[in-house]
């Protein structure tokens, strides 16, 4: 019943680990050939891949696993998914329900664990509700704003046989949030948006997840009303990097033209983000100047963090549809001689060139290795994934992104380990696709044994690790904040990563010089198969620009000049 | 705005929301909160209020419709006019809540408490005790030769002042229901 469910759902492949309360789930999937199971070496590797999956599809992910320590070990990847607004559909085995409460072996209360980390979850008691909870569980999963639920099934309900209820008969009806926006509150933000001088675009996650369309939507809106454009880590790709209005990534380590774009404009604009405190560095300076608009679809992120001029609760493709077509009939009015003011305003910030940095000849700077990356890849069936910390942000800076769907990494929870497992995720989506993790050497020793899920089914995805040999986030905040005592921040016993990747059947190399980079890079898109390149690089190069934290968007840190005891004061305390 | 002074709860049937969402000023609001009759409900909304650092005063919580399983939790909660607003997006994102009523801002609502107070004494005092009880219309609903329980229904105002004379007349213990609330008029 639990495959016919998920068939009926569209679902073509299961990220799961067998174990003994989902035996009898097991047993049905081995007895057919509709629906793929990706066996993985970890739970919470399997969540991750099933959110690699559906960010670069737009479909659920489904994983599969059993009781107790399979779903304790799911839920960092439910939180993530959670955080992000990624759909997932997790089915969990449970013990038998006449031995749920006796502390039976592998039990866990995982419809009590998983409560705050999932967007919703089911303890399934009855094989009749079997069918109709799962197809609620995918309709919870994928309407409003997504996100991961959980269906815990007890074994004994596993083996009872019971009725089937197709997906269209099943109780989904109340569940509904409103997806147009109000007219009057659209028509408003016209109104705003014809009169500003200094107006910014201000996207995130929410066009991604509102799908292709809503991305199409925005880059008609932005390049017929010429207003410049910043995005969310979770929104790149949604505009093309290569367009000219766009502004680059905003938020602590955002561009500095993007920054002080957002502090010093008239209107901003907020499309499907959130306010995130990486976005806005001090509350109370944010943005001081400005009228705020929020284009969302969650009432709770409305005025949650920013208290805003104008909200429009809806989903962001709807939304922009009106928003254009209202903008339209009323004759396309912007307020040019402002924009153009505005825009002299953006190119002096642009000529700061905050990427910048010293390059060298003798040692990888790991900027140089994300560039060269960016040039050998660009124009290809790309998806980049990553882990998390300094090489996340500099593959955000230094990537162009130019299409949706085609940027997986973990922002709100930060989770290190999540980019290994998603690469595999993606892979198995876009089999013929070039699939590259970004790593830091500590991320992904947090899900190393994914490798061998690659290896299994040949999934041939690219592990782009820049080693310092450091947990660089965590060294370069002990140099702005703790008085350079590094605490516990490097790594003693470093794997050697090619042998490693061989012991795992994977192809591996080292590079060292900045000379035999481009070869390198070069080997391991052309090699079919798995492939890991450890690029050593400069062991302590920090991430910037940077606004510190408790600073406001124009306080913003360029290079290491400006920076020693940068953050002071009430800032120490935030993270 | 705040110089208008305008009394909490006056936005009555009125499309503007008068209050300053950014002042910070504590609150007391009454939420009525409509939700499906399902396991691990109730843990979703107070697991809300404590995750997200929310206040609850008072919460109580019984099936309301039984053909339709639905359950009716009232809460009252404190914080600023910002909090309580995001109290109420939060809650109405649970997928089992079905409606969420500010009874604070929709109008005038009817708030209601019962608590069962054991008052312990002799001579006078007992004496006093039953005496007051008649002033608050509270019944004995049980007595020994050295004790009674009364029954006290009203607002929770009217419990703590009725508590707070038993108290010197040997209150030994109380139990308090929480609040149930109701708004004015025909419409639900």
């Amino acid at each position: 019943m639990v495959v016919q469910a998920l068939k009926d759902q569209g679902v073509d492949t299961v990220f799961g680990y067998p174990g003994g309360a989902v035996l009898p789930i097991y047993d049905e999937i081995f007895q057919q050939n509709d629906i793929r199971h990706i066996l993985v070496r970890h739970e919470q590797g399997a969540v991750h891949a099933a959110e690699g999956y559906a960010r670069s599809t737009g479909k659920p992910g489904v994983v599969l696993v059993t009781s107790g320590p399979a779903a304790t070990n799911a839920v960092t990847g439910l939180t993530d998914a959670l955080m992000d607004s990624i759909p997932i559909v997790v089915l969990t085995g449970q013990v038998p329900t006449f031995m749920i409460g006796t502390d039976g072996f592998q039990e866990a209360d995982t419809v009590g664990i998983t409560r705050p980390c999932t967007k919703h979850n089911w303890l399934v008691k009855d094989t009749n509700m079997l069918a109709d909870t799962i197809h609620q569980a995918f309709h919870v999963a994928t309407t409003g704003r997504p996100g991961p639920t959980l269906v815990d099934i007890p074994k004994d309900v596993q083996f009872a046989t019971g009725t089937y209820i197709p997906p269209q008969k099943a109780r989904t009806s109340h569940y509904q949030p409103q997806k147009k926006g109000d007219i009057l509150a659209i028509t408003a933000l016209v109104e705003m948006m014809e009169e500003a001088e200094q107006p910014i675009f201000y996207t995130g996650g929410g066009v991604i997840n509102s799908g292709p369309g809503a991305s199409q939507l925005l880059r008609e809106l932005v390049d017929a009303t010429g207003f410049p454009i910043t995005s969310t880590l979770m929104g790149l790709g949604a505009y093309p990097a290569s367009g000219d209005k766009w502004l680059g990534m905003l938020g602590m380590h955002g561009l500095y033209e993007a920054n002080m774009a957002m502090h010093d404009c008239d209107l901003m604009i907020n499309i499907g983000a959130r306010f995130d405190d990486r976005i806005t560095g001090r509350i109370d300076s944010f943005s001081p100047g400005s009228k705020k608009a929020h284009i969302d679809i969650d009432a709770s992120s409305i005025n949650k963090v920013i208290h805003v001029d104008l909200a429009i609760l809806g989903d962001v493709g709807f939304v922009l549809e009106d928003l254009l077509r209202i903008w339209k009939s009323r004759g396309r009015k912007t307020n040019k001689e402002g924009l153009k003011a505005w825009w002299a305003q953006i190119e002096q910030w642009r000529a700061i060139d905050c990427l910048s940095y010293n390059n060298s000849e003798k040692i990888i700077k790991p900027q140089y290795a994300l560039q060269r990356l960016e040039e050998l890849t660009k124009g290809m069936d790309r998806y980049i994934t990553t882990e998390v910390g300094q090489h996340q942000m500099w593959a955000a800076q230094y990537l162009g992104f130019e299409d949706p769907n085609r940027w997986m990494t973990s922002g709100g929870l930060g989770t290190m380990g999540y980019g290994l497992p998603a690469s595999n995720g993606v892979q198995i989506a876009h089999p013929d696709a070039l699939v590259i993790n970004v790593a830091g050497d500590a991320s992904i020793m947090m899900n190393i044994q994914e490798i061998s899920t690659a290896v299994q089914f040949r999934l041939p995805v690219k592990q782009f690790i820049l080693n310092n040999e450091r947990l660089g986030m965590v060294r370069q905040w002990q140099q702005l904040l703790h008085g350079e005592r590094y605490s516990q921040s490097w790594t003693e016993s470093l794997p050697d990563f090619p042998k490693m990747a061989e012991a795992f059947g994977c192809k591996g190399r080292t590079v060292k010089d900045p000379a035999d980079l481009d070869d390198a890079i070069r080997e391991m898109i052309e090699y079919d198969g798995p492939f890991l390149l450890e690029v050593l690089v400069e062991k302590h190069e920090n991430c910037f620009p940077m606004i510190p934290s408790g600073e406001p968007h124009n306080k913003m840190l360029l290079g290491d000049a400006t920076a020693t005891d940068a953050i002071k004061g009430d800032g120490a305390v935030l993270v | 705005m705040a110089a208008l002074n305008i009394k909490k709860g006056s936005s009555r049937k009125s499309a503007y929301d008068l209050r300053d969402p950014n002042a910070d000023v504590i609150e007391r609001h009454t939420l009525a909160v409509i939700v499906d009759n399902e396991p691990g409900v109730l843990a979703r909304v107070i697991g809300l209020f404590s995750g997200r650092g929310y206040n609850i005063d008072s919460l109580t919580v019984a099936e309301v419709d039984h053909t339709g399983h639905q359950s009716r939790i009232t809460i009252v909660t404190t914080g600023t006019p910002a909090v309580i607003v995001q109290i109420k997006a939060q809650l109405g994102r649970i997928v089992p809540v079905h409606q969420v009523h500010d009874l604070t801002v929709e109008g005038f609502a009817v708030e209601r408490e019962l608590a069962l107070l054991k008052v312990a004494g002799l001579g006078e005092k007992r004496v006093e005790a039953l005496r007051l009880a008649d002033i608050f219309r509270a019944n004995v609903v049980d007595s020994t030769l050295q004790s009674f329980i009364f029954e006290i229904t009203g607002s929770p105002e009217k419990v703590d002042a009725f508590a707070d004379l038993m108290r010197p007349l040997g209150l030994v213990e109380i139990a308090r229901t929480g609040v149930a609330a109701l708004s004015r008029g025909g419409e639900a």
